[in-house]
């Protein structure tokens, strides 16, 4: 298992590249600008970045969540699961860059390789932000009512999370 | 709607902060966070630019779109209201398959394309189709097998096995995919009796 997860991102990366030359593609020039491509998204997202961590430090320094969510600490035990994780849990289908933000707060609180932070890494990587789909497609296209999506896509996202939490619970 | 959260966030910090006292750390906070901001930046920046390039690679030399073609047949099952023909699947494999290789940036173009195409066989045009439900759903459900940005945060923070999230995280994606196209399905097959 752990040989395999090592191993997956070197092998796909030889495959691209070989496939590439295989086929003739100038892999260099390519590669540059894909990268270049990279650069522009980088800078595009910036400013959300700074938005989010801006008003997730503010929230989360505050003591807000162990203050007020505390009150569910003993069922949250019960379960397994870390309170530190319940804000993430709860925007994730809402704000992308405001789970990163406080995925980012739990890599320094408490690194990458403890339960909390595999568990962080883990929601983060299994469900994109629906609300946020939602609206920049349909609105895309014109289309006002969107039917039974939002309920469907929501619903998706509380199986993803939950599974993302008995899974963490299982492999770690 | 991320407004709403936004101004949420901000109010509830600094409003407990005054109520309890700790107006303090909130300073510390407020002129800190440029920092985190910058070194969050820093850190998911060069897996992103470095994943794009290799990605390029894929979608010149024609990877991406052999790749898209095997999911093809799956996705004329999932959409029965689309023609087989029709460029919309095309456009949503790639969408796909973009989104499995972790560029959500890249995948954005053909999902406004699918969309438009859907749009193009839709009876009721300010209204949702079957099939754009559909596509949404797999597409917010995030299948994400290579979830770059989360693995350059672990990497920055000095993990000591960055990749050892990836399987759980497949696994906990595919179930989310599953859901809410069973969910999806059941709700299509009700409105039809």
């Amino acid at each position: 298992m752990n040989m395999f997860s090592k191993i997956v991102i070197p092998i796909f990366i030889v495959f691209v590249i070989f496939y590439g030359f295989k086929k003739k593609v100038n892999i260099y020039d390519a590669f540059l600008e894909g990268a270049k491509e990279g650069l522009m998204i980088s800078f595009n997202i910036f400013p959300s970045i700074i938005a989010m961590v801006f008003a997730i430090n503010i929230f989360l320094d505050s003591n807000f969540v162990n203050a007020v969510l505390g009150v569910f600490t003993p069922v949250l035990n019960l379960i397994n699961i870390p309170l530190e994780i319940m804000p993430m849990a709860l925007l994730r289908p809402i704000s992308g860059t405001a789970t990163l933000a406080i995925m980012n707060d739990i890599f320094i609180k408490y690194g990458p390789d403890s339960y909390v932070g595999r568990l962080a890494s883990v929601l983060q990587g299994c469900t994109d932000t629906t609300i946020y789909v939602l609206a920049l497609y349909f609105s895309s296209i014109g289309v006002k009512r969107i039917r039974y999506s939002l309920s469907v896509g929501l619903f998706a996202d509380l199986v993803g999370i939950t599974v993302a939490f008995l899974i963490t619970m299982l492999f770690f | 709607m991320v407004s709403y959260i936004w101004l949420f966030l901000i109010i509830i910090g600094i409003g407990y902060s005054f109520l309890t006292g700790n107006l303090d750390v909130i300073n510390d906070s407020i002129l800190t966070n440029g920092n985190d901001a910058l070194d969050l930046m820093l850190s998911i920046l060069p897996i992103i630019v470095l994943w794009t390039g290799i990605m390029k690679i894929a979608e010149v030399s024609g990877l991406l779109q052999k790749f898209a073609k095997l999911v093809e047949p799956i996705l004329s099952r999932l959409f029965p209201s689309v023609p087989k023909d029709n460029p919309a699947l095309g456009f949503i494999a790639s969408n796909i398959a973009a989104n499995m290789m972790g560029l959500g940036s890249a995948a954005t173009p053909f999902g406004l394309k699918a969309m438009s195409e859907l749009q193009k066989i839709n009876d009721k045009k300010d209204t949702a189709s079957v099939a754009m439900i559909t596509f949404l759903v797999l597409n917010t459900a995030g299948v994400t097998i290579v979830p770059t940005t989360v693995l350059a945060l672990r990497i920055a923070h000095g993990s000591a096995n960055p990749s050892e999230i990836i399987l759980p995280g497949v696994i906990a994606t595919f179930c989310s995919s599953i859901g809410g196209l069973l969910l999806d399905y059941f709700i299509r097959r009700r409105n039809k009796q």
